[in-house]
């Protein structure tokens, strides 16, 4: 591969382009694969757990170049930049350009591979095709060993779909919203039952792929919630996201909070991205996945379906729940243990470990978690009780920082 | 007081060998001043330790600690790695597990900022192109990590790049790989001009600066994963302050300006669009059952279906053997053959009929020269399914015959016993027939049995034969 003449002006243009259409997707994880490597031969390895290669401006990390193959579609869903009816630039990569950047960029150590999505162009099959010859040449051609993401396009045949699982890391279909209705209102090309539909054949494919030791898409499917966008309470996204889990055994849900976008649709209000509705629906999800909680509960700590935005959604189950604190961090089992504010998983997990050893003061638990400013008026330790601070009506008041303003207007 | 001296940087050797040492002499950490580098120590004797002492033998989780902690810059580590292998000599042998110890607290703490700085320069080193003087490409980077850990990343980038040349500068040393050897040198100087002419390095700061959503803008957040102290030699962070200065005027700008007025267009054109792209033929059907990647590799070529669309009946076999994967031709083979004698006897005309297979690759493991064939998994069954529907859609056959049990499978979503339900079943969109495959017969020893289950078989096709003929 040449230096100087493998990138030119024309390509760097069109990867502005569409490195800023891709760009509100949230997912970037390159997490989950097996350990793998390119050898003397080949390019690249993935170690498991993923690394980002950098941060920009807005928090989020670098760890895969996000790209679309095009920015041209077919389809008019209202709260994207790229629907047919919006005024932006166009572009398109052609396969060997998108395989060349993503080398070019996996050389110089800038990532971990390739997230490669989108718009719809000509048919779904079609566009579908060229993303999954993206990854194979990828894999074929230069025994590139990294990271490798694809959005499946949903309408596209399903023997496709299949071919894509063959070659990528992982497949992500994005759901956007919701509710049905929703996405009926702001996608009217889209189809839930369909998207549902390819979820079901994914995640079919990848149990038997293992049950049968095969590559298809080893670090799972993903998708993505807009919210914001729509009338959808956190109730019902989390309820949405649950059966997500369950039934198609999905390995990440993203939320999105919906952003003012260039050549905004008037379809939908012009706004700040709710910011603080995202990071909720997170730690909620995440109280979903690791910590036992059921959506039931989640949403019971906040109010009309929505989630407390002042606190976090375990704090504020446990300040709904009262009578189950204070909990004995020296005998508690460890189900109940996460649920007291502010210890997280691992700190959990040292906590039942080390009281083999001994008996936990305060100053010990202090060692093993970083949240016990949180956690103190909910635990019992060798040499600290609660009293009555548990019971307190200003105990809120008591844990929460003044709020801090988040948007910048 | 005894003193140790050990090299600079990452002496893991050196603390071993004075580790053995010591123990062997009973030495305890409050005896100890350990000195690093050349310094002289102000007191202490260095008179050498046993050179031959026995290797000491620790839990495996502390040998682990050991190599990372060594890595640290602390002038203490060595002193506390001292202590902590004290205690696990006098019996706490699991005492890492207890997080709360003062010391194994500190010494967690050192081991996490190790592998921090690790982690952080597997990630935020960058290299660029250089060309060696034969015009070979050359990979150099440059990179100020805050412990000694130089050595320990080496792992990883040869793993990632082998294929590549490449040299690693840090200010407390060096890594040198030639696609075959690592070589680790002294410290060295930042170099001059790295990116100088590099168009992916430029590409790389534009995608940077595009990727960056200024409706989300977060420069905490940023730094608390990117601390400013890696940016000077990241070089795509020379944007981020014009990135986050500019980011609320972006974000008002695009709040302000009028919602664009949707142009007039329906999706009508995208939904036809859409329904039109599946095979409109038998022949576009089979372009795409070329091009596809078998699901298992190892065959050589897709076979494809052969026989006139419309032909009365359709027989579907498992999948194509080792012959058919040379020939590129359905049921060429011993079964193949078994199966045309078998047509011909029951009055049906090879020719006319449509002969397929459930999976259009092959399948096989290699044992010497030999290709064995093997059969294939449900999975893989399920996953050609959608092309043999496909396939049978466009030939619309009146009556499909499966033959064995893999091929009943793909038509009925279940596993059928052959041998006790053979004959004619429904298939939903198509009449069905059921029956053995040929390669079953020829696997039967040679005998009564034999030329019995061929005539059974034989009579099963001329059922059939009656059956598509009624049907018709
Ligand atoms: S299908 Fe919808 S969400 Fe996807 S690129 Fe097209 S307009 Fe955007």
């Amino acid at each position: 591969m040449g230096r100087t003449s493998a990138v030119d002006d024309a390509l760097l243009d069109k990867l502005e382009i569409l490195a800023d259409a891709a760009k509100y997707d949230a997912s970037c994880a390159s997490s989950g694969a097996k350990r793998r490597t390119g050898g003397p031969d080949g390019i690249g390895s993935t170690t498991g757990a993923g690394i980002c290669h950098a941060y920009t401006p807005d928090g989020r990390c670098v760890s895969l170049l996000k790209i679309l193959l095009t920015n041209y579609c077919l389809f008019d869903c209202a709260y994207c930049i790229n629907r047919r009816s919006s005024n932006v630039r166009r572009a398109r990569f052609s396969v060997d350009e998108v395989v060349r950047l993503t080398l070019g960029f996996y050389k110089r150590n800038c990532i971990e591979g390739l997230f490669l999505s989108s718009g719809i162009i000509r048919s779904p099959d079609y566009t579908m095709e060229q993303l999954m010859l993206v990854a194979r040449t990828l894999r074929r051609d230069h025994g590139f060993a990294g990271y490798i993401h694809l959005k499946t396009i949903p309408e596209a045949s399903p023997w496709l779909i299949e071919q894509a699982g063959l070659w990528a890391d992982r497949l992500s279909i994005n759901l956007e919203l919701a509710s049905d209705r929703s996405l009926k209102e702001f996608a009217p090309e889209k189809d839930g039952t369909a998207i549902k539909a390819v979820m079901g054949q994914v995640g079919e494919r990848i149990i038997e792929a293992k049950e049968e030791k095969r590559r298809f898409s080893p670090a799972g499917q993903s998708t993505q919630m807009i919210v914001g966008a729509d009338a959808s309470t956190d109730l019902s996204v989390l309820e949405t996201s649950d059966t997500l889990y369950r039934r198609y055994g999905l390995r990440r849900v993203y939320y999105s909070a919906f952003s003012p976008i260039p050549e905004a649709s008037s379809a939908l209000p012009a706004k700040p991205p709710p910011l603080q509705r995202e990071n909720r629906l997170y730690q909620a999800d995440w109280l979903l996945r690791y910590y036992g909680f059921t959506v039931k509960e989640i949403a019971a700590g906040g109010e009309g379906g929505m989630l407390d935005l002042g606190i976090d959604p375990k704090l504020a189950w446990a300040l709904k729940n009262r009578e189950r604190f204070p909990v004995d961090v020296n005998s508690a089992d460890r189900e109940m243990l996460l649920r007291v504010p502010g210890l997280g998983a691992r700190a959990v997990d040292r906590i039942v470990e080390a009281r083999r050893h001994t008996t936990l003061r305060l100053e010990d638990v202090a060692r093993l978690s970083s949240g016990l400013k949180r956690a103190r008026a909910f635990l019992i330790a060798a040499d600290h009780h609660p009293g009555g601070l548990t019971d307190r009506a200003d105990l809120r008041q008591r844990l929460v920082a003044p709020p801090k303003q988040l948007s910048l207007f | 007081m005894r003193r140790v001296e050990l090299k600079d940087g990452a002496d893991l050797d050196g603390f071993r060998r004075a580790l053995r040492g010591l123990v062997a002499l009973g030495v305890g950490p409050d005896e100890v001043v350990w000195s690093v580098g050349a310094a002289p120590s102000l007191f202490g004797d260095a008179a050498p330790l046993p050179a031959d002492a026995p290797p000491v033998s620790l839990p495996r989780p502390v040998g682990a600690l050991i190599e990372s902690v060594v890595c640290h810059r602390d002038p203490e580590r060595y002193a506390l790695l001292h202590r902590l292998v004290r205690r696990v000599l006098r019996g706490e042998r699991d005492m890492l597990d207890h997080h709360a110890d003062p010391l194994v607290h500190r010494l967690a703490l050192l081991d996490k900022a190790v592998r921090r700085d690790l982690h952080k320069m597997h990630a935020f080193l960058r290299f660029h192109e250089v060309r060696d003087p034969d015009g070979a490409e050359h990979y150099l980077a440059w990179f100020e990590p805050d412990h000694f850990i130089v050595e320990a990343t080496a792992p990883f980038f040869v793993e990632r790049f082998e294929s590549l040349v490449w040299t690693i500068l840090t200010p407390v040393g060096s890594l040198q790989w030639d696609r075959r050897s690592l070589t680790v040198g002294p410290a060295a100087l930042r170099p001059e001009g790295l990116d100088r002419d590099d168009r992916f390095a430029e590409g790389w700061q534009r995608y940077y600066e595009s990727t960056f959503n200024p409706a989300r803008v977060n420069p905490t957040a940023m730094r608390a994963e990117m601390p400013r102290k890696y940016w000077a030699n990241l070089p795509e962070a020379a944007a981020i302050p014009a990135m986050i200065r500019s980011a609320p005027a972006r974000v008002q700008a695009m709040i302000e300006a009028e919602a664009a007025a949707p142009r007039h267009r329906t999706p009508d054109k995208a939904v036809a669009a859409m329904a039109r792209q599946e095979p409109a033929t038998l022949a576009e059907l089979n372009r795409i059952i070329l091009a596809a990647d078998p699901l298992v590799p190892g065959a050589t070529q897709a076979v494809l279906g052969e026989g006139p669309a419309g032909a009365a009946i359709a027989i579907v076999g498992e999948q194509p053997g080792d012959q058919e994967d040379m020939e590129g031709r359905p049921f060429v083979g011993p079964a193949g053959q078994l199966l045309t004698r078998a047509l011909e006897e029951a009055g049906i005309e090879r020719d006319a009929v449509y002969l397929t297979n459930a999976v259009k690759h092959f399948k096989f493991v290699a044992r010497g020269k030999r290709r064995l064939h093997q059969s294939p998994t449900a999975g893989e069954v399920k996953h050609y399914r959608w092309w043999l529907m496909k396939e049978l859609s466009f030939v619309r056959p009146r009556l499909v015959v499966t033959l064995g049990a893999t091929a009943a499978l793909a038509l009925t979503g279940r596993s059928v016993p052959v041998l006790r339900e053979r004959g004619p079943m429904d298939f939903g969109d198509w009449n069905g027939f059921v029956t053995v495959h040929p390669s079953h017969l020829l696997r039967l020893p040679a005998g009564k049995g034999a030329e019995q289950a061929y005539r059974d078989f034989v009579a099963d096709l001329r059922q059939a034969r009656g059956m598509a003929k009624r049907t018709g």
